[in-house]
């Protein structure tokens, strides 16, 4: 019982990773109907992000790990990674946005290998350790809880979980009571209407995608301070985790992209616990390819018919 | 019956020239074994991709069933057959063919399924079963499991490899130029309109799949069989994005297209290493060009943003949609 409690907690730290990356996919697939192949890539430049910008930080809050100094590396780590994430649309989508949609995934994908060879390039493909922006250590639990008190629970695994929470509130803010938020919903309910109501579509799409990225960045380093060792092929498998997530809760739908990625990281530990690791990852294909033969629109997506 | 006779006299201009070939530097005969394995993969691919318009990324899986079946049919029976009363060349032509059937099977297994699904969702269901695999090899101890398996025969010389090449150009460019292959290209312009007109759609893309997944298996087990050794990382993801390039670069739909970009991407990375080596260009240079990954990358999307038809396509395949 106390394993499968341990296996429970371990699993919503890295599902609350994984439900970050996917809230980027399902928001950019919400406005532009396309799945962004680079999205685990930002993922992997977040992390980055803090390896090299974490020790100059740190150095303005004083000596060692501090919470002031981890907050403004997450912050400006979601802010490089919300630029880059502009960037690529800007460079490689805008200009095929009219094009058919083969042409975008096949640009999409192009982007992801770049992003993951220049990173190679640029950083060195060996894995690098993270720095250490926070202390982590394991929680002391009371003797007075019982049994419960073998539960290994860590500082990182708190703040991840804390910090995915609040992100997801504020993203629910901003998606749901502000006039961007409402101009995302009106673009990605009819983008000509849209258009025709006084909306900027570009503006918004690229504030999409900046968001989208943000929320990529932040997961970077949050998975960092977790497992200190970072690398350029790190987003890969991330990002195709977090995409099995946002389809499993269905596309387009924010809480069920949150909700998608708890349950695979659930799944995965779980698979690790008790089968056999080397299964983790085709399990997690499989849960793709029954949800999308089963209920393609996911556990909390609508349907959409096509149209000639 | 002008195709039949060209490609029984493109096998018999093969077969005189093998042993001739084999002779070559073992450097360039490697490079071109490649080239004859990656215009089968690629040209196969392309009927699934370029002419039936269904973006699939996972072909290096239906290699690896390729590779692993022939390979594993030749080290159990290869040298046990009626003690002797087959050749070793049949024992391995019917292991290449078991191979093939096998990937086809699985393409069959893999193809119902998913290909009720469009684009983007296709593209990562394919990746997911390459990925599936993959992992069912890493966990299949007959097969080698993550050590890969070894000690295969090598039989692969050039005749085969570019005469199951040569045969897989025929089949292709023949099925898609018959009435009946029309349907594939039916399905890419207009999947509606096709089922409007009476078009079975579902069957023309499980075909174009199936027999995509069998040239993928043929090849796997020409690979298996040149090399000599398989690994399960040899047939991840990468790979099969090495031959989605190949497809796009030739031009999704471009038979000859396509076999000319499957030459060329093959030979690019040994030119690159050549290049790395040049100690007269300056270091990044060198850098780059010994990452082809890189250039591969860029390579796509410039191509998508300025000529997304490939270099030889035909435009209908990335066609603007009303």
């Amino acid at each position: 019982m106390i394993e499968f409690l341990q296996q429970l907690i371990n699993g919503l730290s890295q599902g609350s990773i994984y439900a970050l990356i996917a809230l980027g996919y399902t928001m950019v697939f919400g406005v532009l109907r396309f799945i962004n192949f680079a999205h685990g890539d930002v993922y992997m430049l977040g992390s980055f992000a803090g390896f090299y910008l974490g020790p100059k930080v740190l150095k303005q809050f004083g000596e060692g790990p501090s919470y002031a100094g981890a907050i403004t590396v997450l912050l400006l780590a979601m802010v490089v990674c919300a630029i880059i994430g502009i960037v690529i649309e800007r460079l490689c989508y805008r200009p095929l946005r009219d094009r058919p949609k083969l042409a975008v995934l096949i640009t999409a994908i192009g982007v992801s290998l770049f992003l993951e060879n220049g990173g190679q390039f640029a950083f060195g493909a060996d894995p690098k350790s993270f720095p250490e922006i926070i202390t982590d250590r394991a929680i002391e639990i009371p003797e007075s809880w019982g049994s419960l008190s073998a539960l290994t629970i860590t500082v990182s695994q708190v703040i991840v979980v804390g910090v995915t929470i609040a992100l997801l509130f504020l993203l629910r803010y901003i998606v749901l009571h502000t006039k961007t938020g409402m101009a995302m919903r009106a673009l990605s309910f009819n983008p000509l209407a849209a258009q025709l109501m006084g909306i900027n579509n570009d503006i918004v799409i690229s504030f999409t995608f900046g968001l989208g990225s943000a929320m990529a960045g932040a997961a970077g380093i949050l998975t960092s301070i977790q497992q200190p060792s970072i690398d350029p092929l790190m987003g890969i498998n991330a990002g195709l985790k977090a995409f099995v997530a946002a389809v499993l809760g269905g596309i387009g739908n924010i809480p069920g992209a949150a909700l998608g990625g708890i349950l695979i990281g659930l799944l995965e530990a779980l698979v690790v616990g008790y089968g056999n690791p080397t299964y983790r990852d085709p399990i997690v294909f499989a849960v793709l390819i029954v949800i999308l033969l089963v209920k393609p629109t996911g556990l909390l997506g609508r349907s959409e018919r096509e149209k000639v | 019956m002008r195709a039949q006779l060209t490609l029984i006299g493109v096998l018999i201009a093969f077969g005189a020239a093998s042993p001739l070939i084999g002779g070559i530097n073992p450097y360039y005969y490697d490079i071109l074994i490649g080239v004859g394995i990656n215009i089968i993969l690629a040209v196969g691919l392309n009927l699934v991709n370029g002419y039936t318009g269904q973006f699939s990324l996972g072909h290096a899986g239906f290699m690896a069933v390729g590779a692993y079946a022939s390979s594993w049919l030749t080290l159990r029976f290869g040298y046990s057959i009626g003690n002797g009363a087959l050749s070793t060349t049949t024992v391995y032509l019917l292991a290449l063919l078991g191979g093939g059937l096998g990937a086809a099977i699985t393409g069959l297994a893999v193809g119902v399924p998913s290909l009720r699904l469009k684009g983007d969702y296709l593209a990562i269901v394919t990746l997911g079963f390459n990925e599936i695999i993959k992992g069912v090899i890493q966990n299949a101890e007959p097969l080698g499991a993550q050590r890969g398996l070894g000690g295969m025969e090598p039989h692969t010389n050039f005749f085969w490899t570019f005469g199951f090449a040569a045969l897989t150009v025929y089949v292709v460019v023949s099925l898609v130029n018959s009435t009946y292959g029309r349907g594939f290209l039916a399905v890419r312009d207009d999947e509606i309109a096709a089922e409007a007109m009476g078009i079975n759609t579902t069957k023309y893309k499980v075909l174009a799949f199936v027999l995509g997944a069998f040239f993928a298996g043929i090849a796997g087990g020409l690979y298996a069989h040149f090399k000599q050794f398989i690994h399960p990382e040899g047939f991840n993801f990468m790979k099969s994005v090495d031959v989605v390039v190949m497809v796009i670069l030739g031009g999704m739909g471009s038979t000859i297209g396509v076999c000319i970009a499957a030459a060329l991407l093959t030979i690019l990375p040994e030119l690159l290493r050549y290049v790395s080596r040049i100690d007269a260009l300056p270091d990044w240079l060198q850098k780059t060009a010994e990452n082809r990954m890189i250039l591969y990358s860029l390579l796509l999307i410039i191509l998508m943003l300025t000529r997304p038809q490939g270099l030889f396509g035909s435009r209908a395949a990335v066609r603007k949609k009303s």
